[in-house]
This record gives C-alpha cells, sequence and structure tokens, in this order.
C-alpha cells in the first residue's frame, strides 16, 4: 500500500514491519522522530515489543546488546554524536556477533555545533565491522530496514542502515509499506543458537587469550585473533549473503536488484559520478543536463558500503576514463573515505581510470546543481593524473 | 525479614566452581558464593570488567554455573535492563536478571546506566562489590576510596577526598530496597540477597569486600578486617525499605554498645599508613557524630 510520510516514519514501519522485539533510544536530531514513532507503535500495541527510553546512547546499545544476547530482536537508532558515543558499544556489539539493526539518521559532528546532515557520523565507524548499507529515498529506507534484520541474523553481524539527516528523514515522499504478512514471511522469527538461558548456562564475551587454548573437554578454541578473522571473513562473505537476501526481496516485493550499486546512464558512460546517500539521486539530475551537452557521464551511487563491494565497484567503473568521487566526509589530513576505498578497489584494473575527489555538503552546506554540474564539467573536460588532496565544491572562504 | 539463615540451613548447592583465578583471601570470592546461593539456578548475570571478569575464568573456561553476560564497563545498568526486556518478551519473567560490579563499575564509570536504570524502575538486582578502589587494574583510587588511603595513584598523602555514599545516592532515587553488607557477614549478605529475589522494582546491595593485596593486610585476615570495619562504625550495616531505614545485625546491636576505636581497623591495614593523628581524630570524629545521629534516630 504507497502512503506519503517522513523517513523517518519509512523507518520506524519499517523496524515495525520486522517485528522488533526490543527498541532503546536516546533523543537526537534528526534520528528522533523515527524512536517518538517506535514509541507510540509500542504504547499503542501496534506493535509488541519493549521500549526502553535509556538516558544515553551508549545505554541504547548496551539494552540493544543485552537484549540480543539474550536471543531477542534489537533495534535503535541515532545520529552524528550520538553514534560517537556508542563507539566503545558498536565495536562491543559486532565482537559478540549480535544481528542488532540500528537506523543512522546521518548527521554533522561537533564541534562546532551542526544538526545539518553530511556522512562524518557513520563514516567514521566505517571500521567497527558493522555492515554499512545507504538508503537514497524513502522507499529504500523501509525496504533496506526488513532486509537488514534478515541480513543481520543470516551473518550474525550488526547493521546499520543510514540515511541523509532532514533530506530524507525529514521530508515527505510516496513510498509503499509492505504487508505483514510478506514481511513475516521474508523475515522468519530470530532463533539464535546461543543466547543467556539458565537451563544452558553460558558465559558470553569472556577474557580470551592472544593463543588458542582447550576448554574443559580438550577442544581446541579460538584464540582473540581467530575470532577477529572470523569476523572479516564472514563480513566479506555477507556480500554475497546481502546479494541473496536482495534477490529474494524482488521476488518478493518486486524491488531492488542492485544490492551494492545504483548504476544510472553509466552503460555507455567515459565518465562516472560516484556518491552515497540522496546526493547520488540529486546527480541524475546533472547527469541529464551534461548528456544534453553532449558529455557521455553516468552515476552511481553506492549503497552498501562495508562489507565494501570492491568487486561489483571495479567492474562498474572498468574502461571509464574518469571517476569523480563526491563525498560529504573526510577522512582529516588524507582524502575523503569513499574516494580512498575506490581507489583501492580500482587498483586490480589493468587500465586505471583517473579519478577525482570532491569534498562538499559538510554540515549541511546547501549543494547546488549549478556547483554540481560546474565540477563534473571540469573533471570530464581536464581529466588529470590522480591528485593528492580533495578539490572541494561550495566553499566560501573570505580573503 | 525471614527467618535468618544459619550454617546449619544455608543450601549446600554451589554456583562458582572451586580453584578460580580469585587472589587468595579475596573477599570478593566470599561474597560471589554466597550472592549466587541466594540467588540460586534461575538467575543471568551482567557483568562489566572488574576483578570478577578475571574471577570468572578466561575463554573457553568459566568458573560461574549461571548464565553470564560480560559487558563494557560503562553499561552494566542500561545491559541489566536489556536483559529484563528480553525475559519480558520471552515471557520468562521469574528469572533473576542480577548485575554484579565493582565500586568503580558502579559509582563512578557505571553511576549514570545505574542512575537510569533505577529511575525506570527496572526489574533487576544490582549488587556493588566495593573493595574501595581500582583493584583489577592494581589499586588506583576510585570515588569510594576512603579518606587518607593509600592507592597507587594516591601514593603518598593518601586519598584526600571522602569516600563517596554511593548506596544513599541510589536510595534517593527512591527505589524499593537498598541495603548494605559485608562479606565478613556472609549470612547477613545472604539473607539480603535472597530477600531483594522477592521485592518488585530496582534492588540495590553495596557490599563491603576486603581485598589483601589492595588492602595491605594477609589474606588470612579478610574476615577479621571486614568485621573491624563493621565494628568500628566505618561501615555500617543496614536496609532501606520503601524508604525506611534500620541498621541491620551487628551494625544494629553496635547501637547498645561500645564502638571499637576506628585506629583498630586502621593498623590492620597497610594502605592507611599515612594517616596521621589529626586526620585520625577528625575521621573518628565523623563516626561519632554518625552514630550519634543513628542513635537519636533509633530513640
Amino acid at each position: 500500500m504507497h502512503i506519503i510520510e517522513s523517513g523517518n516514519v519509512a523507518a520506524a514501519t519499517g523496524v515495525k514491519l520486522a517485528r522488533a522485539q526490543v527498541i532503546a533510544a536516546y533523543p537526537i536530531t534528526p534520528q528522533t522522530p523515527l524512536t517518538e514513532k517506535l514509541s507510540e507503535f509500542v504504547e499503542s500495541g501496534q506493535l509488541d515489543a519493549q521500549y526502553i527510553p535509556v538516558e544515553s546512547e551508549h545505554s541504547a546499545m548496551a539494552v540493544c546488546i543485552a537484549a540480543s544476547t539474550a536471543g531477542t530482536r534489537a533495534f535503535t537508532a541515532t545520529s552524528a554524536n550520538g553514534l560517537l558515543y556508542m563507539n566503545e558499544q558498536l565495536h562491543w556489539a559486532v565482537g559478540a556477533r549480535l544481528p542488532i539493526v540500528m537506523c543512522v539518521a546521518n548527521r554533522g559532528i561537533g564541534a562546532p555545533w551542526t544538526v545539518w546532515n553530511d556522512h562524518q557520523d557513520s563514516m567514521a565507524q566505517r571500521d567497527v565491522g558493522w555492515i554499512q548499507i545507504y538508503a537514497n529515498d524513502h522507499q529504500q529506507i523501509i525496504d533496506s530496514v526488513i532486509k537488514a534484520f534478515r541480513l543481520a541474523e543470516t551473518v550474525s553481524i550488526p547493521v546499520m542502515v543510514c540515511y541523509d539527516g532532514y533530506l530524507l528523514s525529514h521530508t515527505y515522499m510516496p513510498f509503499d509499506r509492505p504487508e505483514q504478512s510478506d514481511v513475516d514471511a521474508f523475515v522468519p522469527a530470530f532463533m539464535p543458537k546461543n543466547f543467556l538461558d539458565p537451563e544452558n548456562p553460558g558465559n558470553f564475551n569472556t577474557v580470551t587469550l592472544p593463543d588458542i587454548r582447550p576448554g574443559v573437554d580438550g577442544v581446541m578454541e579460538p584464540g582473540y585473533i581467530e575470532i577477529r578473522h572470523n569476523l572479516h571473513q564472514d563480513l566479506r562473505a555477507a556480500l554475497e549473503s546481502y546479494e541473496d537476501i536482495d534477490r529474494d526481496f524482488k521476488k518478493a516485493f518486486g524491488r531492488g536488484g542492485t544490492p551494492f550499486v545504483e548504476e544510472y546512464r553509466c552503460d555507455d558512460a567515459r565518465f562516472v559520478a560516484v556518491a552515497i546517500g540522496s546526493l547520488s539521486y540529486q546527480l541524475r539530475d546533472v547527469v541529464d543536463i551534461m548528456r544534453e551537452d553532449g558529455i557521455a557521464i553516468g552515476v552511481m551511487g553506492v549503497q552498501m558500503y562495508r562489507p565494501f563491494p570492491d568487486e561489483a565497484i571495479a567492474q562498474a567503473l572498468s574502461g571509464k576514463e574518469c571517476v569523480i568521487v563526491l563525498e560529504k566526509a573526510l577522512s582529516y589530513g588524507n582524502q575523503g573515505p569513499l574516494y580512498g576505498d575506490i581507489k583501492s578497489a580500482l587498483y586490480r584494473l589493468e587500465d586505471r581510470p583517473v579519478i577525482h575527489n570532491y569534498i562538499l555538503g559538510l554540515g549541511g552546506r546547501e549543494i547546488k546543481t549549478q556547483q554540481l554540474l560546474y565540477a563534473l564539467t571540469e573533471s570530464c573536460t581536464k581529466p588529470q593524473a590522480i591528485e593528492d588532496t580533495p578539490r572541494w565544491i561550495g566553499l566560501k572562504l573570505q580573503e | 525479614m525471614a527467618e535468618k539463615t544459619t550454617t546449619l540451613n544455608l543450601t549446600e548447592e554451589e554456583f562458582v566452581h572451586p580453584g578460580n583465578r580469585a587472589c587468595s583471601g579475596c573477599g570478593l570470592s566470599i561474597v560471589y558464593r554466597m550472592g549466587l546461593k541466594a540467588l540460586g539456578k534461575n538467575t543471568i548475570l551482567v557483568v562489566p570488567p572488574s576483578c570478577l571478569t578475571v574471577l570468572q575464568g578466561l575463554y573457553p573456561v568459566a568458573s560461574t554455573k549461571l548464565p553470564c553476560v560480560n559487558v563494557t564497563f560503562a553499561s552494566t545498568g542500561a545491559a541489566a535492563t536489556g536483559v529484563r526486556a528480553a525475559m519480558k518478551v520471552l515471557g520468562k519473567e521469574n528469572v533473576n536478571v542480577v548485575a554484579w560490579a565493582g565500586d568503580g563499575g558502579t559509582g563512578d564509570i557505571g553511576i549514570q546506566a545505574l542512575s537510569g536504570a533505577c529511575e525506570r524502575g527496572e526489574e533487576i538486582i544490582y549488587i556493588c562489590y566495593d573493595n574501595e578502589a581500582y583493584m583489577n587494574t592494581g589499586v588506583q583510587r576510585s570515588g569510594t576510596t576512603p579518606q587518607g588511603v593509600l592507592t597507587t595513584t594516591t601514593p603518598i598523602k593518601g586519598k584526600l577526598q571522602m569516600k563517596k555514599d554511593v548506596p544513599a545516592i541510589i536510595a534517593a532515587h527512591g527505589i524499593p530496597y537498598v541495603a548494605t553488607a559485608s562479606a565478613a557477614f556472609p549470612l547477613d549478605l545472604y539473607d539480603k540477597v535472597k530477600k531483594s529475589t522477592t521485592i518488585s522494582g530496582p534492588k540495590y546491595i553495596h557490599v563491603h569486600t576486603p581485598c589483601p593485596p589492595g588492602w595491605g593486610f594477609e589474606s588470612r585476615f579478610t574476615i577479621k578486617v571486614g568485621k573491624l570495619a563493621v565494628e568500628t562504625g566505618l561501615f555500617d550495616l543496614y536496609e532501606i525499605e520503601n524508604g525506611t531505614f534500620r541498621l541491620t545485625g551487628p551494625s544494629q546491636r553496635l547501637l547498645e554498645k561500645e564502638r571499637r576505636p576506628v585506629t583498630d581497623y586502621f593498623a590492620t591495614q597497610g594502605r592507611f599508613k599515612s594517616l596521621d593523628s589529626e586526620m585520625v581524630r577528625k575521621i573518628q570524629q565523623q563516626v561519632d557524630a554518625k552514630w550519634a545521629a543513628y542513635k537519636s534516630a533509633a530513640v
């Protein structure tokens, strides 16, 4: 059924349809309307879950970690500094291999305070080991949330579903709300193998030595490095799992089919702009204008960022003349994080495209189509070798 | 209070394996063993980093026969909340959800999550074993280290500040049950933990827990040192049930008895050796004033 609602409500609706059992959250803009909606679902009886109004984001993730360890489906949501406050817990959740799902309404990070959108918050968490999916519109938000629960529980790794603060979280768009029965069939009940159970006691997240060690039965158990190695291998394997899940989703709901990257007019393109989130859709307008001017350009939106779909990206960009990576995040002192990752993915190609990096929109700076048009035209008409430092769009530096 | 437990009717069921990694003479060993006996099998434990993490053993071996989730330092109260929420969802309402943390994990880094859980009225039991410093990391001062105590971060003058009164802070949340106990009075501890399993809402038990290496006494004196803390009136055993305060057991009897001077307690431990006579006099005055208030309230 099609409804018109905000991105945050799309996310909340996905969480409700996936039947999250324990929800904990702390208010932070621009995530707040999502958790307000969930508290309403729970209080009104539309969602049979425990809603815990915790006193911090650190505690929100603590509740999710414990509830998930005890065998229930757990969800939280946050933004910006709230996500950073959770950092220790993010590592803990994935180290404990808990299939928690979290929405991140992307927002810039203080200091100085900003409430507006960029991607620095979730990008700063790219190495914690969580799966990161980025939605480009409201339909992708609700669909990604539903797929995220199934993915998390398939691979026992938590999943972050990220979407642009305000640009998506607070704007209203039409989207299809899947039927409950279809979602129930798609996301089966959470049945973990091991959980906190007085009938079958176990000690979870025990201190683990550097080397392997036998249990009381004499069987060797992994040391810390084996446990971490296995996490990495399982994350890499999650790429395939997500491809399967996305295929199943398309069968059931008729949407999807592009789990990793979403290409627009890329087939015959000599140039490809790359971006994450709603910016990749904004860039479609720019591509259309440039195509009218005879520039063979396309745009690729990256939807899964961790695990990094390097093969899919290298394949999509193989044979292109110039790749232009536009980012709302920066690895300070180096370059855009996506830019670095794409360069590394392209390294395997014999004939590597030229690649440019633009930083834009930090702290919600408005991104004008005209500016994008100018930057992309520059890159397409004067493709140079790889540059050491990113170019900036829309800076207003005063002399 | 229900009938007092004695060594004759104390359950023989054990939930802590012998030969665990606790130090010789560890006060926590006593507290943990007795506490788990009182809690029984139908219990889930939530443990942040502390000596207990070490006592519990190294993967893949564990010294506790109860399910336990190790959690991050600051998150204990919230993690216990999460376990309880899951129990509600799964219809296992009768499971005891028990957070078990040290004094630093409770009164310092963990106080926010604990305060949140108390304010929300979570159905949890929170047990703080107070060995009065960060013992697991090598005896650094904590908020609950008493005044004058030498630690590795107060190495010369001793701690200048007073001990933080954590049970009073928790009691200020208006939760139904707050109690103090001591490793030196294990049956009193047992009965308090047992009682906490019968009360609805958040329960908090603060247990004075002597630590031979951290406090500087021979490991055979754990009980003696713990008893002296109570008999000198420095650490008091009490219950606050639905807002009503009452001294219990040995502390209650102290109302009628002569208290021993605090110097008797200080003399047993190396950690007090930087106390000068002026400071001892002040501490004795504080203890006397506290007990004068207890007596006038009891009249």
